[in-house]
């Protein structure tokens, strides 16, 4: 081996081998730029006043003022949206789970002609910005009257949504199909082979996607600000962003309000972890 | 035998039918309409009255707003995903040998991407506050004067990339599963050849991780088209009344086309925004899928 080369090898896995406290190093490093966000929105929210506004910032409040939570809470109606919020993401959640999971059957698990055709089309509507569809879209739920309504939130979750069909038909199409046939010599109908062979197989996928899916719907702003102009229907996302226009520069309450809209996320990401990032896998990029 | 081909295909068309009915109601249909909204002075409230190519020609020759809305965009796109990609894939690489904390460091990084992008927006304003955030509070620290940030025309699109980078965790989490998937025989492989680490992030991270890169950024530039929930919080908050402000600053493509549909309740208008955006979206997608031939690598039996 030429010096030349050996002087690179030994450059490069400078380079790479960071030792490993190096990495760590490191990774602390870009991680106090991720977690810092979080504590200031958290130690914001039980700050008084005084300790928000000074200069330089007060790190640590010298007593916690809990009483911002209460503060936040009252001022906006805040277990009215949380009520509101949970209706939505529970019906989509059902919905999603029970209409994306047929959908999903049909295309990982019968063989008919057509499907491939419409399988594309399904991938390729993923493609397609939401807002081309948008304002036909919201003609249809105003002619049917449903503005004010969460059915223009809910009622698309119940016929199937592209991302989670896909998702479930990656993992449906890991089910040896041996379990059908044997299945359906059993007597087995198509039916019950999705009830009781392919989704009892399938629990971990599901449990993925009824967890994005609850996600998604917490988290959505588009949809409540396009359709929900009632005060008293409003979510939390919607709330909370009224509640910024409406409130100058409170911010150790606007912090709080945030917080407390958040944490159920932080909580669910803490108890579901694992299956979150199995359903990392299975978005499906691997084909 | 036919008699099941034609079992299956009933079963499968009543399995799919949620779906069926999905495409057509919310997309099918949408998508013609929107087409001939596109085409027409339509209000929402008096039926659509035709006229012809007018609103794209007033859209490309006559408003400066709509250029201004897509460049701010293409600002975001262009600046913002390759900076989240490359920081998002360099976490990645770091957390990808076996690693204490590693669970630890995976939640640190992933939570703000799930994080509520309302309230996101909200703690960003607050960081960001010229006078009294955090940032230009560390800033001071180091003997920086901080800008103006969202308050600032020329340094509102530069803080909104960074309230993006903050979310690179999603992409993280999808480079990492990518990077645990390639087989370390190939590694080994490699070093036998004498490649050295660099040799192999170059030789093997990278091409068995192609598809990976093409995925994320396929995803990223949809998503980032679309930009809208971070700039209509920014604009309804505090002191900033102005939609799109400062001085149309961070009027987004998705934020001027909802102002035009809903607020100033020009449909037909909106919905030819919509169609160039679509446009714009695909030429942008097929360009790189054409390109992604010479960088992306499909492992040959490995599917």
């Amino acid at each position: 081996m030429d010096r030349h080369s050996r002087w690179t090898r030994s450059r490069s896995s400078f380079i790479f081998h960071l030792s490993s406290w190096l990495r760590h190093l490191v990774l602390i490093f870009l991680g106090a730029f991720f977690f810092l966000p979080f504590y200031w929105l958290v130690s914001t929210a039980l700050k008084s006043d005084a300790e928000v506004f000074a200069v330089p910032p007060v790190w640590i409040p010298k007593e916690l003022r809990w009483h911002n939570f209460v503060d936040a809470v009252s001022y906006v109606p805040f277990f009215l949206y949380l009520k509101n919020t949970l209706v939505i993401c529970m019906l989509s959640v059902a919905g999603t789970l029970v209409s994306s999971s047929m959908v999903a059957y049909s295309f990982a698990r019968i063989r008919w002609a057509g499907r491939d055709l419409l399988f594309f089309l399904l991938v390729a509507t993923m493609m397609l910005p939401g807002q081309v569809t948008m304002i036909p879209v919201f003609a249809v739920f105003r002619a049917l009257g449903w503005v004010d309504t969460i059915y223009p939130l809910v009622v698309p979750h119940w016929l199937g949504t592209a991302f989670f069909v896909f998702m479930l038909r990656q993992f449906f199409m890991t089910i040896p199909l041996e379990l059908s046939d044997s299945a359906r010599i059993d007597g087995c109908s198509e039916w019950d082979i999705y009830r009781r062979v392919v989704l009892p197989l399938s629990r971990p996928a599901l449990a993925t996607v009824g967890l994005f899916a609850f996600i998604n719907a917490w988290n959505d702003f588009g949809g409540p600000l396009l359709y929900l102009n009632d005060e008293r229907k409003a979510t939390l996302s919607l709330g909370l962003q009224q509640f910024v226009s409406q409130h100058d520069a409170e911010w150790s309450l606007l912090m709080a309000a945030s917080a407390l809209m958040t944490l159920p996320i932080v909580l669910i990401f803490f108890f579901a972890q694992r299956t979150f990032i199995q359903g990392i896998t299975l978005t499906g990029i691997k084909g | 035998m036919r008699s099941e081909a034609r079992r299956n295909l009933r079963n499968g068309l009543l399995f799919a039918s949620p779906w069926l009915l999905n495409l057509g109601l919310f997309i099918a249909y949408p998508i013609a309409a929107s087409f001939y909204y596109s085409l027409c002075s339509y209000d929402a409230l008096r039926a659509p009255h035709w006229v012809g190519l007018e609103n794209y020609r007033t859209l490309l020759t006559d408003d400066p707003l709509f250029w201004r809305a897509l460049g701010n965009t293409l600002y975001i796109v262009a600046l913002g995903l390759p900076l989240n990609l490359a920081v998002s894939l360099g976490i990645a690489l770091l957390m990808n040998q076996k690693l204490k904390g590693m669970a630890f460091y995976r939640t640190i990084f992933y939570l703000p991407s799930i994080t509520p992008m309302v309230a996101t927006s909200i703690l960003w304003l607050w960081l960001l506050n010229p006078e009294m955030g955090l940032v230009n509070g560390l800033l001071e620290k180091v003997g920086v004067q901080g800008p103006g940030w969202l308050a600032s025309p020329d340094w509102s699109k530069p803080a909104l990339i960074l309230m993006g980078l903050w979310g690179a965790g999603g992409s993280m989490v999808i480079y990492l599963a990518g990077l645990q998937d390639v087989p370390a025989q190939l590694y080994e492989a490699a070093s036998l050849d004498g490649a050295g680490k660099l040799a192999q992030f170059r030789h093997v991270t990278l091409p068995m991780l192609s598809p990976v890169i093409l995925f994320n950024l396929i995803m990223g530039l949809i998503a980032g088209f679309q930009y809208f929930t971070q700039v209509w919080v920014i604009s309804g908050a505090i002191g900033n009344k102005a939609l799109g402000g400062p001085q149309d600053s961070t009027l987004v493509y998705a934020l001027y086309l909802f102002s035009a549909a809903f607020l100033d309740f020009r449909m037909g208008y909106a919905c030819a925004m919509a169609w160039i955006l679509f446009l714009v979206t695909l030429a942008c997608a097929l360009l790189i899928f054409r390109s992604s031939a010479r960088w992306v690598y499909y492992g040959g039996d490995t599917r």
